[in-house]
């Protein structure tokens, strides 16, 4: 028969990966962990190569069992744990998540550093080489050389007594042996004890068996006995090759007389056991499975899968119940509807409200995971960092439980490993420098995520040298990035970082500084909708705080009013909402107006204008028009409306995909009434509103008579 | 219908093997380490256990010396999964009271002809 696998290889690489990232964990911890930390990475790597070898993955076995002996050998203390070995460790683990990685993705995987990291192994296990190889059991495949004669085998089989009771059974052992060639079985009652003196679980039986067979060897006889070959006397002596004696055993009278009583497994003794199957029918019927490796379509990870907790599924499955108890009361309700039954109506309704919520969150719960999963990689990240760079760092993980949006978890990875790159790079100083300072020469970086107001909050927080103020600052003038002598408040210095091409480093190392990376972060971050700030104190150390939605499919929503239009703003843009005061309003040239906030100057953004539509308002009058603040990459403006009306969470549908992208929308999603509003993209909103604030400048300048061409 | 228990820690092979068993039309049950195995076997009767060897709580040795302990266990045939082929652990398996042992890998036809030598 043929079993397809490939529907459980998924199931394997998702369990392959957990074991690597607990290996790597456990060996960054070896310091601090107890025997059963060893035998945890163990465990990890034997049920890799377990898995990897049942479904064909031969390099992974291959390359795994090295690891595994050299764990075994730690794990039982014949080799002691030294720093070296775990680095190898750490590399092979390395390798083994390449080499499974390609096995998810069909793709390729780096040879030559496998071939390498395996002969660092071997050589780690030297004087080990003769159970160096896996041991695949294909003693079936090695046949004997087979020759045109038969050969006849005499075997002598005296079991112990107590055989059966380790639940082998004589009587299929004979069958397995009847698989080789032609069998013949005679039992050897002489050593029967009177009725009375038997014990029903003891076996009283020896055999003589006489096998004819084409390929049968010994080593092939002595497998069938391999698992009692400790436990009875076995003599396997070869006759002259003789011809095939076509005689069938009966093996019935003889065997029931030695029949345990009460044992389960030889109860059906009686029945008649003929013994003529030939050995080439056997290797017949072998038939190939088919190597998972090359059925292509199915070993395809589907990327889109995720494990879920069964206590979240029961709690939808449970909220759904009583969706359908409110849903059944509602249609009841309806059916002979009167005024009378209003109230009964109005709690029902409200009965639904909450069980939509309820089953809204509880389905939203489904995508989240703890962000240990993105926090996981950084022992091992400042592990190498700190190696690479000389520098002594501890890295402290708090709120690793904060559930987070599969999505955004898996986005906002790479940039949380650039921040800490950074900070390992640029915020830490050298041991010396510490030191001088009077500061513990061992670094800190503590990563912390936690809720805040319907958001997550990450924060990267080093005790470094903080952001050096004049450094950026001097560095933002020679890039051209700000005008020489223009004043700026430290948080403005801070967020010239994020400018495209910026870099203070005074070298370009492989681990940041390439110039490409802190723009990189925040676009990022962005599109998702989220946002970035940066704290710092000289020689105390800087904080980069990164602010998140928790999830990408439902917005945080201020619904607010433009003409006929209502509009969303994202609550998390929203820095306040008010009411203009005329004194406060400066119109600087032409359209541009700008409205005093305390300390800043807010550009007027008035929408209708933007979109071009009409709005109820007095288009001239700024004076008490309703101004929404919002910011975006470090810039704040004021949005003009109509009117605020509701709060609320609203399904984000994309406009992508539904029509097309439109500029300053970020998505559309469906009102409680049925129409749709529109989704506003504040960073969008506020670059088209510069554009064109600079293009009307520029057009003014150059071409004074294109001034009524524009919005 | 032949009923047997699995234990294995690992998710993907405890599947592969229970789809292999089924398919090949025995009943299973599941049991993710040895001190579960232990409940599962005492709540019914087996023809037969296959079970991991390393596994956290309970490791597989230590199920199989107190599954020999139980009355209903005394003859079932007990297979220990393992990828260790040295003598050592096989000698461990059957001081235990194993029956034997399937190294892994195996692939089903291993797998399900090993059986064959065991559960009838």
């Amino acid at each position: 028969m043929s079993v397809d696998l490939s529907q459980f290889i998924p199931n394997f690489l998702a369990e392959s990966f957990e074991g690597l990232e607990l290996m790597e964990s456990s060996l960054l911890n070896l310091e601090q962990g107890d025997d059963e930390t060893m035998n945890a990475i163990f465990r990890a790597a034997h049920s890799i190569k377990g898995g990897a070898g049942t479904f064909g993955f031969d390099h992974v076995t291959e390359f795994t069992h090295l690891v595994e002996t050299l764990l075994d050998e730690m794990r039982n203390g014949q080799r002691a744990i030294k720093q070296d070995d775990v680095e190898l460790l750490l590399v092979s683990v390395d390798c083994m998540r390449m080499l499974i990685e390609a096995i998810r993705d069909e793709g390729d995987y780096d040879k030559d550093k496998i071939d390498e990291t395996y002969q660092l192994l071997l050589v780690a296990l030297k004087g080990k080489e003769p159970d160096l190889l896996p041991t695949t059991n294909n003693s079936t495949d090695k046949s004997v050389t087979s020759t045109d004669g038969m050969t006849e085998w005499n075997i002598s089989f005296i079991p112990e007594h107590h055989l059966v009771q380790t639940g082998n059974d004589p009587l299929l052992l004979f069958n397995a042996l009847a698989e080789l060639g032609e069998l013949k079985v005679e039992a050897n009652c002489n050593n029967l004890p009177s009725i009375l003196d038997a014990d029903p679980q003891e076996l009283y039986l020896s055999w003589n068996l006489t096998l004819h067979s084409k390929n049968a060897s010994e080593a092939l006889i002595r497998e069938v006995f391999e698992w009692v070959e400790d436990e009875c006397e076995l003599t396997i002596t070869q006759n002259k090759p003789a011809e095939c004696d076509v005689e069938s055993a009966n093996l019935e009278e003889k065997l029931t007389a030695s029949q345990p009583a009460d044992s389960n497994d030889t109860a059906n003794l009686d029945e008649s056991l003929t013994v003529e199957k030939v050995a080439e029918n056997t290797q017949q019927e072998k038939q190939v499975i088919k190597a998972p490796t090359k059925s292509t379509s199915k070993t395809k990870v589907d990327a889109g899968s995720i494990r879920v907790g069964v206590d979240k599924v029961d709690s939808l499955i449970n909220l759904v119940g009583e969706l359908v108890i409110t849903q059944s009361m509602l249609s009841e309700l309806g059916s002979d509807f009167d005024l009378s039954k209003v109230e009964r109506l109005t709690s029902g309704l409200e009965q639904l409200l909450q069980n939509t919520k309820e089953l809204q969150e509880s389905v939203m719960r489904i995508r989240m995971l703890p962000i240990s999963f993105a926090f996981n990689r950084f022992p091992r990240l400042i592990h190498d960092l700190g190696k690479k760079t000389g520098k002594d760092i501890e890295l402290v993980l708090k709120g690793e439980q904060t559930e987070l949006d599969k999505t955004v978890m898996e986005q906002i990875s790479d940039p949380l490993v650039h921040l800490v790159r950074n900070a390992v790079d640029h915020g830490i100083e050298t041991a010396e420098v510490r030191a001088a300072n009077g500061k513990a020469t061992k670094g800190k970086i503590v990563l912390d995520a936690y809720h805040q107001g319907g958001n997550i909050v990450i924060e990267i927080k080093d005790d470094g040298g903080g952001i050096n103020r004049d450094a950026v600052y001097n560095k933002a003038v020679e890039k051209g990035i700000v005008d020489a002598g223009t004043s700026l408040t430290d948080n403005q210095v801070f967020e010239l970082i994020f400018e495209p091409g910026f870099s203070t480093a005074q070298e370009i190392s492989d681990i940041s500084g390439r110039g490409v990376g802190m723009d990189v972060v925040k676009k990022n971050i962005q599109a998702l909708g989220g946002r970035i700030q940066i704290d710092s104190t000289p020689g105390e150390g800087s904080t980069f705080k990164v602010n998140l939605p928790l999830t990408l499919a439902i917005l945080d929503g201020q619904l607010v009013k433009v003409g006929s239009e209502t509009y969303i703003v994202p609550l998390i843009t929203i820095v306040e909402s008010l009411q203009t005061k005329a004194e406060l309003i400066n119109r600087v040239s032409g359209d541009m107006v700008l409205y005093r906030l305390r300390e800043d100057n807010v550009p007027i953004i008035p929408i209708y204008k933007l979109f071009g539509i009409a709005s109820d308002a007095d288009a001239d009058s700024l004076e008490e028009a309703l101004l929404v603040v919002v910011e975006a990459d470090g810039q704040k403006v004021g949005l003009l409306v109509d009117d605020l009306l509701a709060q609320q969470q609203v399904v984000i549908k994309s406009l992508d995909e539904n029509y097309q992208q439109v500029e300053g929308i970020s998505g559309a999603t469906i009102l409680g009434d049925g129409s749709v509003a529109m989704i506003l993209d504040i960073p969008g909103l506020i670059e088209l509103a510069m554009q064109n604030a600079n293009h009307r400048l520029s057009s003014k300048t150059h071409s004074p008579s294109a001034e009524g061409a524009m919005i | 219908m032949p009923k047997i228990l699995v234990v294995d820690d690992s998710n993907s092979i405890r599947d592969m093997v229970s789809f292999t068993l089924k398919s090949a039309g025995y009943e299973t049950v599941e049991a993710k380490d040895g001190k579960e195995g232990l409940t599962r076997a005492q709540a019914g009767t087996f023809d037969l256990v296959i079970s991991d060897v390393n596994m956290p709580i309970m490791d597989g040795i230590t199920l199989c010396q107190e599954l020999r302990k139980l009355p209903s266990f005394k003859f079932t045939p007990i297979l220990m999964l393992t990828t260790e082929s040295s003598g050592d652990m096989k000698m461990r398996g059957k001081a235990a009271g194993a029956t034997g042992w399937l190294v892994k890998p195996f692939n089903p036809e291993k797998l399900l002809a090993t059986i064959k030598r065991v559960v009838r």
